[in-house]
């Protein structure tokens, strides 16, 4: 038997020691998980490459497919990581008790928080690439040169502060199972007709106003414009920001942390 | 403690010495959890003061935490986690944890380190949950149910440990409704029924607390048992329920057998057997707590 001094010697780890140990655990725990991957990389690339051929099953309208479709396709990837992932992840650290048991340990709530924003930027910034690349290896050909990529950097960023409080508030109030339906319908429910990959324009103009005013809608519509070189419109930004402060709020109200 | 109409804990006041391991023993739904989970900083209580360690649990959190560890009842862990890994986890959190290679090796964890959480028996989830409450070298801990689950050879692997950390300066808190783990490893404990506290003391003295005590001896037929009766203290009554057969009922405590032994050998008797009776833990508890289910 070892000999294991058990005499109290308490004391917390240097935040940024804990912050880096708890975003580790975060990336190694994703890395892990094929249903997370799934979602993340494999349907958005596989999306990707048969955007190339999407002229044969819809209209994307004026243009070469790859230009339109990887622009949303980017805010796909956004989505995937920033709602459907983290709802569903915070959903079942709720359920088996790991927020509490965090919650005993040293590390402090913000630190939990921090952890998840730090494990979703590092999983955003390597899509982003990744996608990114590919799409420019299928001849995607953006407009609007590094201007276009920094503006994608803010969308990416308000885009991830609209959807993960979104996320938050639905895995905060709801249980994980129910969690885990509504964050893949509206996964799917957006993908298929929320104005990410089909450019808004080409919705009937009932739907068009509607789509505007939802995140994705926004999102995707700020995407296009960055990448045909106009930059994206202010209103898609204050739709972003204005979903992030209301659910932000709200999560702030109403999450439990078990 | 209110939970919509039910109030769970009422009124209830403790004090836990330090360096000591204080018992919580109550039926099911007692108010065991709320409790400890008052003490822990996740629930607010409505009314009432708790401080853990001098400070509020809930306001003075980001202080009081490096120096409590943790055991919940059940989960604590991402599904997906391996026991070292969630182990290793825990422990970079803190600023002196524990060896992780030294606190598996003396758990006995080797055999399941690289297991995933959900697949781990429900015996070594708690063996984990109990390494990550203690690695960060806690001072005060707080243990809810630790052996429930657990097989006996892991029981006593338990209560060598608390023990060892009672030895080593750790201040203990568990709740538990086994009597046996009660007896063993507390020096004092709180029975709760009901979100109160309805008796409290070292086991011994709760044991002893209620219905007297006997001790039975044969010995030659025909003692005078008023003689004594009268070197024994007072409220003690000593009856020759056969011949040669002797029960003497009332407080019984060592000094008790010491007299009994003395009065033996003044009057030259040789007693063939001496039984002592005592009241369990258990027989106090039922005793206070009914026998009801529920």
């Amino acid at each position: 038997m070892t000999n294991l001094d058990l005499s109290p010697m308490p004391g917390a780890a240097a935040t940024p020691a804990m912050l880096r140990s708890q975003v580790a655990m975060e990336l190694r725990l994703l890395s892990r998980n094929g249903e997370q991957l799934l979602l993340t990389l494999v349907i958005p690339l596989m999306l990707l490459v048969l955007g190339t051929r999407s002229n044969d099953v819809v209209d994307l309208g004026a243009g070469r497919p790859i230009d339109i479709i990887t622009p949303g396709i980017l805010a796909l990837a956004v989505l995937s990581t920033s709602f459907t992932s983290l709802a569903i992840a915070t959903g079942f650290e709720r359920r088996y008790g790991v927020i509490k048991r965090l919650g005993a340990s040293p590390l402090p709530r913000w630190g939990l928080m921090l952890g998840k924003v730090g494990a979703i930027a590092v999983v955003e910034i390597a899509q982003l690439t990744l996608l990114s690349v590919v799409g420019l290896l299928l001849g995607w050909d953006p407009q609007g040169g590094l201007t276009a990529f920094a503006q994608m950097v803010v969308l990416a960023v308000l885009g991830t502060a609209a959807f993960g409080s979104l996320g938050l508030l639905i895995a905060g109030t709801l249980r994980a199972e129910a969690t885990l339906a509504v964050a893949n319908l509206v996964y799917v429910l957006l993908l298929v007709g929320g104005g990410l990959l089909v450019p808004l324009s080409r919705y009937p103009e009932a739907a068009r106003h509607v789509l505007e005013l939802l995140p994705s809608g926004a999102l995707g519509q700020g995407l296009r414009d960055s990448f045909v070189g106009q930059g994206p419109g202010a209103f898609s930004i204050v739709v972003l920001i204005v979903w992030a402060v209301c659910c932000g709020l709200g999560v702030s109200r109403t999450f439990k942390w078990e | 403690m209110r939970y919509g109409s039910v109030t769970a804990v009422d009124g209830l006041s403790l004090t836990v010495e330090q360096g000591t391991v204080t018992a919580i023993l109550g039926p099911n739904g007692a108010g065991k959890t709320t409790t400890i989970e008052t003490c822990e900083g996740f629930r607010s209580p409505q009314s009432g003061t708790v401080r853990v360690l001098g400070l509020d649990p809930i306001t003075d959190g980001r202080k009081l935490k490096p120096r409590v560890g943790v055991m919940l009842q059940s989960g604590g862990a991402w599904s997906g986690a391996r026991a070292y890994e969630m182990l290793r986890h825990i422990a970079s959190l803190h600023a002196h944890p524990l060896d992780v290679d030294q606190l598996i090796e003396r758990l006995g964890m080797h055999g399941y380190g690289s297991t995933p959480y959900r697949r781990l028996s429900g015996g070594q989830q708690q063996r984990l949950n109990l390494a990550m409450a203690i690695v960060g070298r806690p001072e005060l801990l707080f243990l809810d149910e630790p052996t429930a689950g657990l097989d006996p050879q892991a029981r006593h692997a338990t209560w060598d440990l608390v023990s060892e950390l009672r030895d080593s300066g750790v201040t203990t808190v568990l709740t538990t409704h086994f009597m046996d783990e009660a007896e063993t490893l507390s020096d004092q404990v709180h029975i709760v029924d009901e979100g109160q506290v309805i008796a409290s003391g070292t086991p011994q003295a709760l044991a002893a607390s209620g219905a007297k005590n006997t001790v039975r001896f044969t010995a030659r037929a025909g003692l005078d048992v008023v003689n004594l009766m009268h070197a024994l203290p007072h409220d003690t009554k000593v009856d020759e329920v056969s011949p040669g057969a002797y029960v003497i009922s009332g407080d019984v405590d060592p000094a008790l057998l010491a007299t009994l032994s003395a009065w033996c050998a003044g009057e030259g008797v040789l007693t063939e057997s001496v039984l002592v009776e005592r009241q369990t833990l258990e027989d106090r508890f039922l005793e206070l707590t009914g026998k009801a289910l529920r």
